[in-house]
């Protein structure tokens, strides 16, 4: 999201649900797991990549690169 | 910036001499230049490694002779694409595998992106194959005007789906209008604490992840991945999975629900209490 979408976000703020929130232990509790639901999967390393899966994923690559350079 | 070493032909791809340079290392080699993809200014730099035969090399690297060609070479490095497939491809050629540099820097992003998609080891892997080399082959047709791992994943992303739906021709349609009989969204309420993934190793966390997302439907779990993940925006999405951006809206919306539900059983603050 840019400068200028959160900009016209707040022409369309409810207040209403500032207060809901702050008044709804169960709402606050979903946003919250929520949030925190999408940080953890963001913040995951990348599992790392099997050595063997590397090895054929760059011997595949050179072989199909060197193929089509000679056919190109 | 540099001067920009263009290549004289179609693909938007231009070397970018060294910015800057300790004196003392103007004469070293291997020398570190940058591929540029695409004129915008958010296009991605490779590093390229340029050894001594090619820097030295009096006439430019093109196939035929470059006056009836109409090329007027501007530097040594001219060349067109024919020629700059081999110096990258051969084992014993001038550059020193940038295409591997680009490999490195995302191969787990993309197996991972594979894997989240597919739920299959074997299809990860050919998602990952496929998508550098079809982003290699189809370097003239990236724009610039995205960034080059969005055009990656664009391109990985389609290659999953292909997977997806030749393994499971009946379950897999992007498209299918939502049931909205299940509301996910107050099943459980139960508060998880400041920081729950701490409880878990690394490992074990990953396991945890890939299982819950595993247990998505496709279609939350595609969306899921590619906006929450990826950060790929909704637009953007939307045209990747030929949705609409509403239809990306609510689906997020259920993805992030239906996980939040998933792992209540791991994270709840019960759990550790």
């Amino acid at each position: 999201m840019n400068c200028k979408k959160v900009i016209l976000e707040l022409t369309s703020f409810r207040i209403d649900l500032e207060q809901h929130l702050a008044r709804c232990s169960d709402c606050r509790v979903v946003v919250d797991t929520t949030r925190k639901t999408i940080q953890i999967f963001c913040n995951s390393e990348p599992v790392p990549l099997p050595e063997d899966v590397r090895k054929r994923l760059h011997t595949a690559l050179l072989e199909r690169f060197r193929r089509n350079s000679k056919t190109t | 910036m540099a001067r920009a070493l263009n290549f004289g032909c179609r693909p938007r791809a231009q070397i970018l001499e060294p910015t800057s340079q300790h004196p003392l290392e103007q004469n070293s080699w291997p020398r570190l230049y940058h591929l540029q993809i695409g004129s915008s200014s958010r296009s991605n730099f490779i590093p390229l490694y340029v050894h001594p035969p090619l820097a030295y090399r009096p006439t430019p690297v093109s196939i035929g002779s470059p006056r009836k060609k109409g090329i007027i070479p501007d530097s040594p490095f001219s060349c067109n694409r024919v020629s700059l497939a081999e110096n990258l491809l051969h084992p014993g050629g001038t550059l020193e595998h940038p295409i591997e540099e680009l490999v490195n820097r995302y191969e787990r992003k993309i197996f991972r992106l594979g894997m989240n998609i597919t739920q299959n080891r074997e299809d990860a892997e050919d998602v990952m194959q496929d998508a550098f080399l079809k982003s290699y082959q189809n370097l003239d047709r990236f724009q610039g005007d995205s960034r080059f791992y969005t055009w990656l994943v664009r391109i990985a992303v389609n290659e999953a789906l292909m997977k997806l739906r030749k393994r499971r021709p009946n379950q897999v349609s992007l498209d299918e209008p939502l049931t909205q009989a299940e509301d996910p969204v107050f099943r459980e309420i139960e508060d998880w604490g400041p920081s729950p993934e701490q409880r878990f190793a690394q490992t074990e966390l990953n396991e945890i992840l890939t299982q819950v997302i595993g247990d998505l439907d496709p279609i939350f779990r595609v969306v899921f991945t590619l906006r929450d993940v990826e950060g790929i925006s909704t637009d953007e999405t939307a045209h990747i999975l030929g949705i609409s951006v509403a239809a990306v809206k609510s689906r997020l919306l259920r993805a992030r629900l239906k996980l939040r539900q998933k792992l209540n059983k791991y994270f709840r603050r019960s759990e550790s209490q």
